[in-house]
């Protein structure tokens, strides 16, 4: 059975369609960049792939819980001068698998420490979000995420604002997530360039939809022009 | 000094002071939420909406304007919180034009169809707090602590789900937590404590007792948890110490503690600079 399981999905708000007819399915341990104009619907897949909103029509079927997977959105404005240390964000990351009313616990604690040391922000612990870099914040909420999940992680352009050491770096650490710890990776890029070494499958939202491997996209794209 | 414990022997007075604290405590928790999640200004709409809704009350001669007040304030704030961006007029500006309507159409219904001889003294003690918090009954004083209670125990026991929600919705909603229902529980809670918190300072000053503490912690404080508690120990004493200097000196209740916390953040504002550098 596959990891995820789109079919005929139509995307949008308020009755309006973004996305019409989308069909695709990947497995376990896959890497699927997605790509697209603005507009495209990029961000709404996403935000039906976790779970916050509900197709139009069509079927979504998941191996696991869209609270199993772990989510990187955009950063929004009010974040940047948030008063919040490394610790509470990244320990926000196991909310999910709290019941109401409970407090972190020591087992909440390891696994968020787990998480910071795995991308090297650890020593960050108890420094403030707000004074931190851009390619350190975006560590740490993927550090949240990966609290959040262990399976899948879902990436709303991960490298956006980012310097080009930053975003090298980022990459870096998707593709060794998705390696060594067969993590499915799902993510949103601008950047068909740099995706190109680390994502195995492609998903071009547009006028024409594609999924594939980057090879057939190479066909597609060649028609597309 | 002899004054004050002068005062402090009647009951009425020691009510009123708790009470004062008690509304401030639970301000200053949930002025750490709106701040956060950028809507200060929404204090500031509602009581200016919550004073139209005392006007129609005080013209329709209800005895107790709490009735009338605290449900309709409560639906202005779920209505405002909730439309979020799918409304037409946004935020910002939704607020603007529910509150000068409220004000204007509030002051025209005292002018037009009140009783009382000393129409701008009315208005003048619901904007600004009068001695209101004084004439408090026993009923008051309990109803108010109930209330304050029943906040601090949502924020105390959703607290790891407030922060989730304030710092990332989208992340929140991912990881299972109902958006929706949390932003409606802080509307409701909003409102309530804008209601209670005019009690002290009146309609124009009830916002002052939400933003400030929160906005004077931000300043020294990297945690959330420190925001929250030291905006907290800021109201708390700030209150205690503005309601003492209004006895002492027999100046406005409302616009002292208001101004007592323009100079905490003032200090607060200093001392976070002078860390920085």
């Amino acid at each position: 059975m596959p990891f995820i399981k789109c079919e005929n999905l139509r995307l949008g708000y308020d009755g309006n369609p973004v996305v019409q007819d989308l069909s695709f399915e990947i497995e376990s341990g896959d890497y699927l960049c997605i790509l697209g104009d603005n507009g495209t619907g990029k961000s709404t897949l996403i935000k039906v792939l976790t779970g916050l909103e509900k197709p139009l029509s069509g079927a979504l079927l998941t191996e696991c819980a869209p609270s199993e997977i772990g989510y990187l959105p955009q950063q929004t404005d009010y974040q940047r001068d948030f008063p919040a240390t490394v610790k509470e964000i990244v320990l926000s990351g196991r909310l999910g698998r709290k019941k109401l009313f409970c407090f972190y616990n020591a087992n909440d604690k390891k696994a968020a420490m787990e998480n910071m040391k795995k991308l090297g922000v650890e020593e960050l612990e108890n420094r403030s979000y707000k004074e931190l870099s851009g390619g350190q914040k975006q560590r740490v909420l993927l550090a949240r995420a990966l609290c959040a999940a262990n399976k899948a992680i879902v990436l709303d352009e991960p490298a956006s604002g980012l310097d080009s050491t930053s975003s090298e770096e980022m990459y870096e650490i998707l593709y060794k997530l998705n390696k060594d710890e067969k993590m499915t990776v799902i993510m949103v890029s601008h950047d068909e360039k740099k995706s190109r070494g680390y994502a195995n499958k492609v998903l071009h939202l547009g006028k024409r939809q594609f999924f594939g491997t980057w090879e057939e996209y190479d066909v597609f794209a060649r028609t597309e022009r | 000094m002899e004054s004050l414990m002068n005062y402090f022997s009647y009951p009425f007075v020691r009510y009123a002071f708790a009470v004062g604290l008690l509304i401030a405590f639970c301000a200053s928790l949930l002025g750490v939420v709106l701040v956060l999640k950028r809507f200060s200004f929404l204090g500031d709409g509602l009581s200016h909406f919550a004073f139209g809704i005392i006007a129609l009350a005080s013209v329709l001669k209800l005895t107790d304007n709490l009735l009338l007040v605290l449900p309709c304030t409560v639906a202005c704030a779920v209505i405002l919180l909730m439309s979020g961006q799918k409304a037409k007029i946004k935020g910002d500006a939704a607020v603007a034009v529910i509150s000068m309507s409220a004000l204007a159409l509030g002051y025209l219904i005292l002018n037009v169809f009140g009783t009382s001889s000393n129409v701008s003294g009315d208005v003048c003690s619901t904007l600004f707090g009068s001695s209101a918090l004084l004439t408090l009954k026993m009923s008051d004083v309990v109803i108010c602590a109930v209330l304050c209670a029943c906040a601090l125990a949502v924020f105390v026991l959703f607290y790891i789900r407030i922060f989730s929600v304030t710092f990332d919705e989208n992340f929140a909603g991912a990881t299972g937590v109902n958006v929706k229902a949390s932003n409606f529980v802080t509307a409701v809670i909003a409102a309530v404590i804008i209601v209670l918190a005019m009690n002290l300072a009146g309609s124009l000053l009830a916002s002052a007792l939400i933003v400030f503490p929160a906005l004077s912690a931000m300043r020294i404080c990297k945690s959330f948890k420190g925001v929250t508690v030291v905006s907290a120990v800021i109201s708390v004493i700030g209150t205690a110490a503005g309601l003492l200097l209004s006895m002492l000196f027999s100046t406005p209740a409302g616009a002292t503690i208001a101004s007592v916390y323009v100079a905490v953040f003032v200090i607060f504002t200093l001392a976070g600079a002078l860390v920085k550098s």
